[in-house]
């Protein structure tokens, strides 16, 4: 019944939890191999989830169900069973995940990987967690996944070791913990009150609530909503995230810069989905908390990327100008501007990524003979002496000071939203389709945006400047930092793609104009996953 | 009856676990958590209904009386989120140990309040 192709759908779940179990196998000093291994695997999955997206983008947006594959998990039915969808918005996460696994991993490579054990197997375990919940059509399952992959990035921020990092993780996995109470509170009521966890199903069960369910239903939804703009960094949930973030290795960071945008991708596909037009009295529930929430987040990120004083930081206060901008986009519900907020976020994912992994190779700048040390405490700090020492690394390019510095101006050009770049069309694209959205006559709500979006831009510009003049004007020594291609790679490459997505600005668009238009549409998702609501037929409640 | 009680018991130990989460010391951060999850772990179960003396796994495969079951699915919920919480409990614990061996103290800040 299932075509070799159905079966791609479970690759980027099951790939990266054998490769990371192979992984735990062999020993700790074959790091080469691991490497090997890990490189392999992250490639397979860019391979995998680039023809899933061609997969999803290839079916039909219609409210027949038909831009949906569906994969269900032994073969059981989806109310009942547990399954896996695969659509647009999901398709797009997965390719951003495995670009940004490949770019850390490559970067890590170069020395952050021997600064603690298992650093490969938690690596591998992470992405899985990010695919299986961007994958998951279950609400407890994706609970699982998002437990996965925050266990995975407990052991990400601790890597390294150190002072500071223990002491960030200790505030994150208590936050994190706190959260996933929330998001079990949540789960457990949603089941309560309409008997499925299944969000299709869900999503076919609200409109005929009764409304004291429907009160029931909005309490649980705002608790889970609680849960997941915890994750996504709104405020004022959000102060542990600037310096877990700063406090997190470079490579460890510009994974994360994924994992606050899973937060936007849960809440972008749970409202639409349940709270859709078609939800009846709670149709568009909350849409005005995220909008004001995510304004606020967004004037607590530009403050704060103002206020910073360090390089690392000001990469984490950018996450939440990004998330807060996402978050608000959501809740305008809009079709345009959620078409064009996709577009930003994987612009700003793809220009974060790239400053948390430049941030480190411009510290470098400042001081590099405390760096050289640094580097041996960490990676030889960990008892195992086992390789020789090499305190070189990498050789002194004289390109280096232009590399780094033209990487800086792209980023800050990236984070800005100034052209030429694609942070320019995504915010470009946001504020025309707010304006386009009220008609003729133009709401104070979306003054406040478009006013906010320009100001953040503003705030990033003079920030990365000053900090661009003091890292590369003003420097004390004329020494050129060491940095290895294997560590200027992944950056280019990030940035050249964010070039790449300004030139295909067209085709990029188009696609995230169909991912939106099919989620809202909510109906096409339902009977995608569940053939019986075609016949409207309706089980009863509970099992 | 049986309602009240158990509502009692969740929202005393949500409440316990809330006042030790905000507490300066780890120690009582971690049994707060520790007490949530047990509070949490309770609603999830209470979401499949309170009922006495009825099993949860169908005996028979032929007249099955739905009437005559407990919802099973919340027990199931309610058995990952022990184990899951359990793991991030352990987690935590050893997060905790190193914390308080680097600095010296078992402050949630890594240091003392100045006073």
């Amino acid at each position: 019944m299932m075509g070799l192709v159905d079966h791609l759908i479970i690759v980027p779940i099951l790939l990266p939890l054998l490769s990371g179990a192979v992984m735990l196998l062999l020993d700790e000093r074959s790091r080469i191999l691991k490497g090997g291994i890990g490189i392999v695997t992250t490639l397979v999955l860019l391979v995998v989830s680039i023809m899933l997206l061609r997969l999803a983008d290839m079916a039909p947006a219609g409210s027949d169900g038909s831009g949906v594959r569906v994969y269900p998990l032994g073969n059981w039915p989806a109310p009942f069973g547990i399954v896996l969808v695969l659509d647009r918005l999901s398709a797009l996460m997965l390719v951003l995940t495995s670009v940004l696994g490949i770019a850390s991993l490559l970067f890590s490579l170069a020395r952050w990987h021997r600064a603690g054990p298992r650093f490969h197997t938690i690596f591998q375990l992470q992405l899985m967690g990010l695919n299986g919940a961007f994958l998951t059509g279950d609400l407890f399952n994706l609970f699982v996944f998002f437990e996965v992959l925050l266990a995975a990035s407990y052991g990400l921020v601790l890597h390294g070791d150190g002072i500071v990092r223990v002491k960030a993780g200790l505030a994150y996995i208590a936050i994190n913990l706190t959260a996933s109470f929330l998001f079990l509170i949540g789960a457990s009521l949603v089941y309560g009150v309409t008997g499925t966890l299944n969000m299709a199903d869900l999503a076919n069960r609200v409109p005929a609530l009764s409304s004291g369910d429907a009160a029931f239903l909005a309490a649980a939804a705002a608790i889970l909503g609680t849960a997941f703009l915890m994750k996504a960094g709104a405020w004022p949930l959000n102060f542990w995230l600037p310096t877990t973030y700063a406090a997190a290795s470079a490579p460890s960071a510009a994974m994360f810069a994924i994992m606050s945008k899973l937060g936007v991708y849960v809440i972008l596909r749970l409202w639409t989905l349940v709270f859709g037009p078609e939800a009846g009295v709670l149709a568009g529930f909350g849409g005005t908390w995220l909008l004001v929430g995510g304004m606020l987040t967004i004037v607590f990120g530009t403050v704060g990327i103002l206020a910073s004083q360090s390089l690392p930081r000001l990469a984490g206060c950018s996450v939440l100008v990004s998330s807060g901008t996402l978050i608000a986009a959501i809740g305008t519900g809009d079709e345009a501007v959620i078409g064009a907020t996709l577009f930003y976020l994987v612009s700003s994912t793809l220009g974060i990524a790239a400053l948390f992994l430049l941030v480190e190779l411009v510290e470098r700048l400042r001081d590099p003979g405390a760096d050289v040390l640094a580097v041996t405490m960490e990676a030889y700090g960990g008892g195992d002496d086992d390789e020789p020492q090499d305190d070189e690394i990498g050789v002194a390019i004289p390109a280096t000071i232009a590399l780094l510095g033209g990487s800086f101006i792209a980023c800050a050009l990236l984070l800005a939203g100034l052209p030429p770049l694609s942070g320019f069309v995504a915010k470009f694209a946001i504020m025309t389709a707010m304006l386009k959205m009220d008609g003729t006559i133009v709401q104070a709500s979306t003054w406040t945006m478009i006013g906010l979006l320009t100001v953040s831009g503003l705030a990033t510009l003079i920030a990365m400047t000053r900090s661009g003049i003091s890292s590369f004007w003003a420097r004390m020594d004329d020494s050129i930092p060491r940095v290895r291609i294997i560590e200027m790679a992944p950056v280019l490459a990030l940035l050249l793609l964010c070039l790449g997505l300004t030139i295909g600005g067209g085709p990029a668009m188009r696609y995230m104009e169909a991912t939106t238009q099919a989620l809202r549409a909510p109906q096409g998702y339902v009977t995608g996953v569940l053939p019986a609501a075609r016949s409207g037929s309706a089980q009863g409640g509970g099992l | 009856m049986t309602e009240l009680i158990f509502a009692l018991a969740v929202g005393i130990l949500t409440a316990s676990g809330v006042w030790l989460l905000l507490r300066p010391r780890t120690f009582q951060v971690i049994i707060g958590l520790s007490l949530l999850s047990y509070a949490v772990n309770l609603f999830i179960f209470g979401m499949g209904r309170l009922r006495v003396g009825a099993p949860p796994v169908l005996e028979t495969v032929d007249a099955i009386d739905p009437a005559q079951y407990t919802d099973p699915l919340p027990q199931a919920l309610v058995l990952t989120a022990i184990v899951i919480s359990f793991a991030m409990t352990a987690l935590f614990l050893v997060v905790l140990l190193a914390s308080r061996g680097l600095t010296g103290t078992d402050h949630v800040d890594g240091r003392e309040d100045a006073r």
